[in-house]
């Protein structure tokens, strides 16, 4: 079946299997990388991309069901000439990676939390991130970095 | 260069913001499931699904016959290839003086399968999906034998290996046995205490993958592996595996989604896919589902022991007489059977001045994965058994926590331990006065009157922990039993224009190496941390190394560099005494600048550099020109990070819910070169061994041997509302053996915590007569033990 979709602002169309899962789409058809996968159970969120504006784990989307959907995956954040979107700035600046496999999803679930929660405190920042594990940061930078990228996404 | 010296150079102790992030905030990172070469196959292995079994027969027909397979390989395939078995990395001599018992590994099972999840057929197949399809159609007959998964009753199960009668591995013991026992007969009081170290599952967030590509032009192999180690990966690969000459294969480690040292090992798959790759002349690629790395992944701890300390009447320890049961899983890994003992059992005087320790270790084969280093390797296991008898023994005697910790505390250093390590320096009072002062120890009384008001109850609980790191001088480890030299290598290329490529041992799998020892190397050449690129995880590029672990990189990879630095300078001294016609002796170099003592003559880092490849005025008799220098470095001793912990918890007797109010660490690492990148390094480690306490278990069924936390939906993983902030203080004595003063940071937060957590949690339990608890402090757990002690 062919499927249109619109990923980091490009029409394309991929023709798969419906059984094909949005993140096998991202990462095989359109090797776009960046997505990772983390888990088979929906549980570690590394697959998470912003589908029609909300974050998702692609690995629970077949693609058939992102068909017309815009999709911004990780690739897709920073600006033509390569300055990174404020999240990813304020992750850098606060340390908030260390092995880089969760990053992409953790990024763009904070962005998401971000746009829904403004003004968030600590406690719900750490709530809201409950579904993307880190192994590596003990999640306290990747809290401050979101609250940095929150204030700079605001301004 | 000295030490102290190096500690004050410029771009030393700056939290300079890390080189490598912006390719993973980009996407551009590249793991290696992300790569893709032309002409890639698909590998996917059949497991078994019975923890101890005969294999009757395999029937690969079907599955051959499947569409877009490629080839189907077994145990038999792997006999007629003359493929050894996986070595283990580490010989334990029994104490009957006979080695331990070492059993074959094969890659591929032969005639018997011995834990939930062992490699039995690997299936190849044009897709992925094509592989899993035809892995389905692989039938497999087994006669199921009885399993054990508990280390308790290993000796009286079936035996897993002919070679291991009643699954022993080995019996170990270190220390003086009699004058422990006399220590014990003398004691004014005696504590006791039974312990389990709860099994863990490592869950790196990049599952294992690998793989295999094999060249007939060149007969020339690669391997793309996330590892820890790609040079070890090759040397065990070639020389004890596979019987393939070293300069013909490459190992590839690109980036690797973290590691805490479940990616140190050789493991079969590897084997496999560059096996495969020649014999079916094609790439291929496997990369393990969740699910595959919960059962094949090398897991963590799994001790159970006893400890006993005798102390006299003011609580000064006498002596500890400890006995572990180690469970090694059903083969032995890599490292596996240093763990439960050179790492382990020499930690086990801690901090304290105990004159007399003795430790017995008898290690087990078992029907489950096999078990090996997991951030921290034996030193979690030793600290947790000394820190909460150590709490327990206050307890007993009266004391309080800190009060029997400072009694007993070492303070003339060096310190010679009686279980063979020699600590050089440390300052033990300062690290625990700072955590009570940063910890607000002084405020505890209230806030428990506070919780108290609530109906909850509040405890405090204390961990000094040690741990030795930069592993190892080779002559010690090899005496200790150690198949491998444990040095780095280090290769710094100065370019022409005075920029600079190093090349290192030391793989970086999240620790920031690109940022930490490109500031090692601008700081003593005085050139900027831009000017400097470190190269990594790769045999064809980085001369020697021997990897990443056991918090080793800095203090011997970059020690290693330091090394070349030397000779960098002394080198490019002789060409700035040749351009300034003076003589070598009177060069001095400082801030990036050569210069004439006691005269304004000078010249600068990048002039000499362009001179070594531009050599028209150069000493071309004496000299050779370029600027590129390789060094190794073998540790003189470990290095001995330590630290006091304190975790303040509230617990809710009505739910047995612990929740982790406040975390305090403050840890000795001597010289910091990277502040911010050592604190994530804490607290990435306080997380792993917080989990441990509070909610992560590997559990097998006790009759089937089945993996029942296979999963992120059973297996409780760490997240982040499980935390509170915590709060991180440092004392600096710095190593005084090595050049930069430095002694590791990447395990401490997983060591000393976890004991920390369940003292706290008994000292909140305490009124209510709950005297012992094993981890995870789940509130099941601790709810069950409330009622236990009510009835």
């Amino acid at each position: 079946m062919k499927v249109e979709i619109t990923v980091n602002g490009r029409a394309r169309t991929i023709d798969a299997a419906p059984n094909l899962l949005l993140v096998q789409a991202i990462r095989e058809n359109l090797k776009l990388t960046g997505t990772h996968v983390g888990c088979d159970t929906a549980q570690c969120g590394a697959c998470t991309v912003i589908l029609n504006g909300n974050a998702v784990k692609s690995c629970n989307v077949l693609l058939a069901q992102a068909q017309g959907a815009q999709v911004t995956t990780i690739e897709g954040l920073a600006d033509a000439d390569g300055t990174m979107h404020p999240m990813q700035s304020a992750f850098k600046d606060c340390h908030g990676l260390q092995c880089g496999f969760c990053t992409p999803g953790m990024v763009l679930s904070a962005i998401d939390l971000c746009k829904r929660h403004p003004n968030a405190s600590e406690q719900v920042i750490r709530e809201q991130l409950e579904g993307n594990l880190c192994r590596c940061t003990g999640y306290q930078n990747i809290v401050k970095a979101v609250q940095q990228g929150a204030a700079a996404m605001k301004s | 260069m000295g030490a102290s010296d190096f500690s004050k150079l410029p771009h030393i102790g700056e939290s300079f913001l890390r080189k490598e992030d912006y390719r993973f905030l980009t996407g551009a990172g590249q793991y290696t499931d992300d790569i893709d070469l032309a002409n890639m196959s698909h590998a996917v292995f059949v497991r078994s699904p019975h923890a101890h079994a005969k294999i009757k027969s395999i029937d690969k027909k079907a599955a051959l016959a499947a569409p877009g397979v490629i080839g189907i390989l077994d145990g038999h395939d792997v006999v007629d290839a003359k493929i050894n078995g996986l070595p283990c990395g580490w010989l334990i001599t029994d104490t009957n003086g006979q080695p331990m018992k070492e059993p074959p590994h094969p890659i591929l099972a032969q005639d018997k399968v011995r834990y939930v999840g062992d490699h039995v057929v690997m299936v190849v197949a044009e897709t992925l999906e094509e592989a899993k399809n035809a892995a389905e159609l692989v039938t497999v007959e087994y006669d199921v034998l009885s399993s054990v998964v508990d280390v308790r009753d290993a000796s009286k199960a079936t035996a897993l290996h002919d070679a291991a009668p009643n699954n022993h591995c080995y019996k170990w013991a270190i220390g003086d046995k009699a004058q422990v026992d006399a220590a014990f007969t003398n004691a004014a009081h005696v504590t006791q205490l039974d312990l389990v170290n709860n099994r863990l599952v490592p869950n790196a967030m990049e599952p294992r993958a690998a793989i295999g590509s094999y060249s007939r032009a060149n007969d020339e192999y690669t391997l793309w592996v996330s590892n820890q180690n790609p040079h070890v990966e090759r040397l065990l690969m070639t020389a004890f595996v596979m019987g393939l000459p070293e300069h013909k294969v490459r190992v590839i480690a690109p980036d690797v989604g973290g590691g805490f040292g479940s990616k140190i090992y050789l493991y079969a798959e590897d084997v496999c896919l560059t096996w495969a790759s020649k014999k079916l002349n094609r790439n291929i690629k496997w990369t393990c589902d969740r699910s595959e790395a919960f059962l094949s992944d090398a897991h963590g701890r799994d001790h159970v022991s006893h400890a006993e300390m005798a102390m006299d009447k003011d609580g000064k320890f006498l002596a500890l007489r400890v006995h572990t049961h180690a469970n090694l899983g059903a083969y032995l890994s890599t490292f596996s059977t240093a763990v439960p003992t050179i790492l382990y059992a020499t930690l086990l005087a801690g901090q304290y001045t105990t004159p007399q320790v003795y430790v017995e270790v008898d290690a087990w084969f078992t029907n489950t994965a096999p078990v090996d280093a997991y951030r921290g390797a034996g030193r979690p296991e030793a600290t947790y058994l000394l820190e909460r008898i150590v709490s327990r023994a206050a307890w007993d005697m009266g004391l309080t926590q800190d009060e029997i910790r400072k009694r007993n505390f070492i303070t003339q250093f060096p310190y010679q331990t009686p279980v063979a390590l020699q600590y050089d320096v440390g300052d033990y009072h300062a690290c625990m006065n700072e955590a009570q002062k940063l910890g607000d120890v002084a405020g505890f009384a209230q806030r428990k009157a506070t919780s108290q008001s609530n109906g909850k109850l509040r405890g405090i609980g204390y961990s000094s922990y040690i741990e030795a790191c930069g592993i190892a001088p080779s002559n010690i480890a090899g005496a200790l039993g150690a198949r491998a030299g444990l040095f780095e290598c280090g290769e710094v290329r100065v370019h022409p224009t005075g920029s600079v490529t190093v090349f290192t041992g030391s793989h970086s799998h999240g620790q920031g190496h690109e940022t930490t020892f490109a500031q090692v190397v601008a700081a003593r050449l005085g050139i900027a941390v831009e000017a400097v690129d470190i190269v990594h995880g790769d045999t064809g590029r980085v001369p020697f190394g021997m990897g990443t672990y056991g918090s080793r990189s800095i203090s011997v990879g970059g020690a290693a560099i330091m090394r070349a630095l030397d000779k960098i300078e002394a080198k490019a001294k002789k060409i700035a005494a040749h351009l300034m016609e003076a003589s070598d002796a009177d060069i001095e170099f400082a801030n990036g600048e050569f210069n004439v003592k006691g005269t304004d003559k000078k010249i600068t880092f990048g002039q000499v550099a362009l001179t070594a490849y531009v050599p028209h005025n150069y000493p071309l008799d004496k000299l050779e020109p370029g600027l590129n220098e390789t060094a190794f470095y073998d540790p003189t001793n470990f290095t001995f990070p330590a630290g006091t912990y304190i975790a303040e918890v509230e617990v809710d007797p009505s739910t047995g819910v612990v929740k982790l109010d406040r975390f305090t660490a403050v840890d000795d690492f001597g010289t910091i070169i990277n502040p911010m990148i050592v604190e994530g390094q804490v607290h990435g480690g306080l997380v792993q061994g917080i989990g441990q306490a509070l909610m992560e278990n590997c559990v097998y069924d006790k009759e089937t041997g089945q993996l029942l936390t296979g999963s992120f939906m059973d297996y409780t993983m760490p997240r982040a509302d499980d935390f509170p902030a915590f709060t991180l203080g440092h004392v600096c004595t710095p190593c005084s053996h090595n050049p930069l003063g430095t002694k590791g940071c990447g395990e401490a937060g997983a060591i000393g915590s976890p004991p920390a957590i369940m003292n706290a949690v008994l000292d909140a339990l305490a009124p209510l007569g709950v005297k012992n608890l094993d981890m995870p402090a789940t509130p099941h757990r601790v709810w069950q033990a409330i009622q236990a002690v009510n009835t």
